[in-house]
């Protein structure tokens, strides 16, 4: 009962606090007075007086707007700087400072997959971070870009929004000039400011509290109760964990991530983790709603989302508290009695039990973080097939931070357009027309990622190159090829982490190799992945600011309504369905199989 | 575009600094004063010596010895066989020895036979050691958590009835009286926070620091 009282209460923060942290990034990133003004306002200034975008006007700061070529060439270019730094940075470990244990680099294969994974938001590890990764590489390498490829998630959607709530004011406007979707440079600072840093912040000193570590001292070694060493590995864990949740990254300082009682020693901990995935990705459907001037639109959003979480977590719970096929088999039984919450534990830590685990691995998957705070190869078949619909539907339900929206918003057009064909009116969004050349780029924004996760997979298990990197056989096996791919191409980082890329024959980097193919296949589809739909969504939010709106935007008893329930309906059966439709087969390969039967492999 | 490479450059190094530098050790030093204990790795002292993290599990086994010769047992590799300190609680199994600066998961699926194997076997040795202790106990009586291997092979905690069941064997080792043991116990069992968050479930550092200050104050009496 207290399991579910969790996700209870769990759903009941988010819903609480969706409208008021949507309204402040609403007010935030459009440059309005907010309460962090005063405190981080000179900060944001400064920067932007550093990066030499704009002036400080009479109207707050002004800095010329971006149509969206521009825009999509700053967040490529300053991705691109981004990648390049923090291969170099990880590459040249060596002669870094704040590096205890002397770790040297990891080879060029792995760095190439860490680093596009997490300039992508993905956070995919090969590696094990307490044995591959210097503090400082940790620090000033991974966790900035925790920050930056979240900020850069951000920025894309608000300039989508604009976009689409952009209205005509009079013919003045030419198409030549172009339609501003904003300032790349400037809505970057923004969020890092006002959104990311205070709140991660404030999250790490609640997760030090709580005994998650914060020390640039090293290891420590000290003599157990038994007489016997143990070496306490630690780090500044905190200042990552938080950016790391908030940002939905997922790449965890430890190799076992929020399983690690360093990272995640309690349950207030956990809780306050999953509040930090879920807040701004939930948030930012209230964002949208007020931007475009109708919060039922971003409240109709978040219905769909919270309400295909929901039949996920009690899927996945349910599965983990019948215990597992071999459990059974070796006559350990799962039920819960008194004293003991029973279910399938291995993998899991007790202080989660098998509820809190399967509710911290439900609110990472459905979002693009990634984090586990239990084993996912160890979960129960069925267990298991709740993170693989999480990224199989792209991960929309709340999804990644301002990724998740604008992969929502394409299915938002195709359910329009679906709707607008079944009531026969041209389709239309927030008084849009929706005309041949949106329809063609969302398309492609629906089929980029089953194309980069299924070709990926059949790679991976049709030829010889994947079967190195496997662990378990049989259908676990195929399982853990296609959740490796999955996961990487929606950006999201969990494993079943038999699979693997890097082999540490001595527990270091010395003599440690990268498995080529899996890291570079990987890597490729992870960055296709994060910047294609995003270049894609700036197209399409660029043709939607140059319409007009149709009869001023006014709503007639034929218009289909983008904000009520029927629609909501709607759209939640658009993207059932086309996530099934495309992972159907592979879903029924892997755990479906395992769980029709009792028979181990 | 020149401009717009050049705005990156300053953009990333710019927020490095920022980011990477000044929020790290901004933290390290604000949580360094505020929560001192937590942030170090909340270290346990016994008599001003640090013996472990109450975080952090640790492994309360011991060298075996030969029944027959006396010599400690060595196994095909050379490495000395290990087996439970029956003084002392023992904590879930651990797939890296309980090893802190290392962690992995055991990557066992959920339809494997080494799965099935790992799991039997760890009911067999759980039955063995406390079985002595309690004729009655059999296979179905295992908590789930004490043959099951945990995510970050340091779980520092096993569940309540994991630790009563251990308590008989604790109470019979140490000549102790069970009720007395079975009251540590539930004094180190923690219950949910706030009611509702996690499970609850009994340190097991802990409680064998507190079994052993039990164990002195009653021999010193």
């Amino acid at each position: 009962m207290a399991g579910w009282l969790q996700a209870i209460l769990l759903l009941a923060l988010v819903v609480a606090l969706t409208p008021l942290l949507g309204g402040y990034m609403a007010r935030a990133l459009q440059g309005e007075r907010v309460v962090l003004t005063p405190v981080v306002g000179p900060l944001e200034r400064l920067l932007l007086r550093i990066l030499r975008v704009g002036r400080r006007g009479e109207q707050g700061w002004e800095a010329p707007g971006q149509d969206w070529k521009a825009y999509a060439r700053s967040v490529l270019l300053f991705s691109l700087i981004s990648w390049v730094v923090l291969y170099l940075i990880l590459r040249t470990q060596g002669v870094h400072p704040w590096n205890p244990t002397d770790l040297g680099s990891a080879p060029w294969d792995v760095t190439f997959n860490t680093t596009s994974s997490f300039v992508a938001n993905t956070n995919w590890q090969y590696y094990a971070g307490e044995t591959t990764m210097s503090y400082f590489s940790q620090m000033a390498g991974l966790a900035v870009q925790n920050f930056l490829s979240a900020a850069v998630g951000v920025a894309v959607v608000v300039a989508v929004i604009r976009g689409i709530a952009h209205r005509r004011s009079s013919t003045s406007e030419s198409d030549a000039e172009g339609i501003g979707l904003g300032n790349f440079w400037v809505d970057l600072v923004r969020v890092v400011v006002y959104v990311l840093l205070p709140i991660a912040f404030l999250a790490a000193l609640v997760l030090i509290s709580q005994g998650v570590l914060q020390t640039l001292g090293g290891p420590v070694t000290v003599q157990t109760l038994l007489g016997g060493e143990q070496t306490l590995a630690r780090g500044p864990v905190a200042s990552q964990e938080a950016i790391k949740m908030l940002g939905t990254n997922g790449g965890g300082f430890f190799n076992v991530n929020s399983a690690h009682p360093f990272e995640n020693p309690t349950g207030v901990s956990n809780l306050v983790g999953m509040l930090l995935v879920l807040g701004i990705p939930a948030a930012l459907t209230a964002t949208y709603g007020r931007m475009v001037g109708n919060r039922r639109q971003g409240w109709a959003l978040f219905g769909v989302m919270i309400t295909m979480f929901a039949a996920l977590v009690v899927v996945i719970t349910l599965a983990e508290q019948h215990g597992s096929a071999a459990q059974h088999a070796a006559g350990l039984r799962a039920a819960a009695i008194d004293g003991s919450a029973g279910g399938n534990m291995e993998g899991k830590e007790l202080r989660f039990g098998a509820f809190g685990s399967a509710l911290f691995d439900t609110v990472t998957t459905v979002t693009s973080t990634g984090a586990v705070n239990s084993a996912f190869e160890s979960l129960t078949p069925l267990g298991s097939l709740v993170p693989m619909i999480g990224l199989g539907t792209g991960e929309v339900i709340f999804g990644g931070v301002g990724s998740g929206l604008y992969g929502m918003l394409v299915f938002v057009i195709l359910a329009v357009f679906v709707g607008g064909l079944m009531v026969g009116r041209t389709p239309e969004l927030l008084g849009k027309k929706i005309e041949a050349r949106e329809i063609r780029l969302a398309m492609l924004g629906a089929l980029y990622m089953p194309f980069a996760v299924l070709v990926t997979t059949a790679l991976a298990v049709g030829t010889e190159h994947g079967k190195t990197s496997l662990y378990n056989g049989g259908p676990q096996g195929f399982s853990e090829s296609f959740y490796a791919y999955l996961s990487q191409g929606n950006n999201n980082g969990s494993a079943f982490a038999g699979y693997t890329g890097f082999v540490q024959p001595n527990g270091t980097n010395d003599g440690a190799f990268g498995i080529t193919f899996a890291d570079l296949l990987g890597g490729g589809s992870m960055l296709f992945v994060r910047f294609f739909p995003m270049v894609l969504m700036l197209a399409i939010a660029g043709s939607l600011a140059r319409k007009r709106g149709v009869g001023g935007g006014v709503v007639t008893p034929g218009t289909l309504r983008t904000d009520s329930p029927t629609f909501a309906l709607l759209l939640t059966a658009v993207i059932v369905i086309v996530g099934a439709l495309t992972f159907f087969p592979a879903f029924l390969l892997g755990p479906v199989a395992q769980a029709l039967t009792d028979h181990l492999f | 575009m020149r401009k717009d490479l050049v705005t990156a450059i300053v953009a990333v190094a710019a927020l490095t600094v920022l980011l990477g530098v000044a929020y790290p050790l901004l933290t390290t030093g604000v949580g360094q004063v505020l929560f001192s204990d937590q942030a170090n790795g909340s270290q346990v002292e016994r008599d001003g010596r640090v013996v472990g993290s109450s975080l952090i599990g640790q492994d309360f086994r011991r060298p075996a010895a030969d029944p027959a010769t006396g010599r400690p047992q060595v196994d095909e590799e050379g490495e000395p066989v290990l087996e439970p300190d029956p003084r002392y609680f023992q904590p879930r199994p651990s797939q890296t020895g309980y090893a802190a600066d290392a962690s992995a998961f055991s990557n066992l699926g959920p339809n494997g036979t080494d799965t099935r194997a790992a799991i039997a076997a760890n009911v067999e040795a759980y039955l063995a050691l406390e079985g002595r202790y309690d004729g009655s106990l059999g296979a179905d009586d295992v908590p789930v958590d004490a043959a099951t291997q945990s995510g970050s092979g340091i779980d520092p905690q096993i569940s309540e009835r994991n630790a009563r069941i251990q308590a008989r064997r604790i109470a019979a080792v140490r000549h102790l009286p069970l009720e007395r043991v079975r009251q540590l116990v539930s004094d180190h069992t923690a219950g949910r926070q706030l009611g509702v968050l996690g499970e609850p479930g009994v340190n097991v550092l802990e409680l064998n620091l507190a079994l052993d200050q039990t164990d002195r104050s009653t021999s010193r009496r």
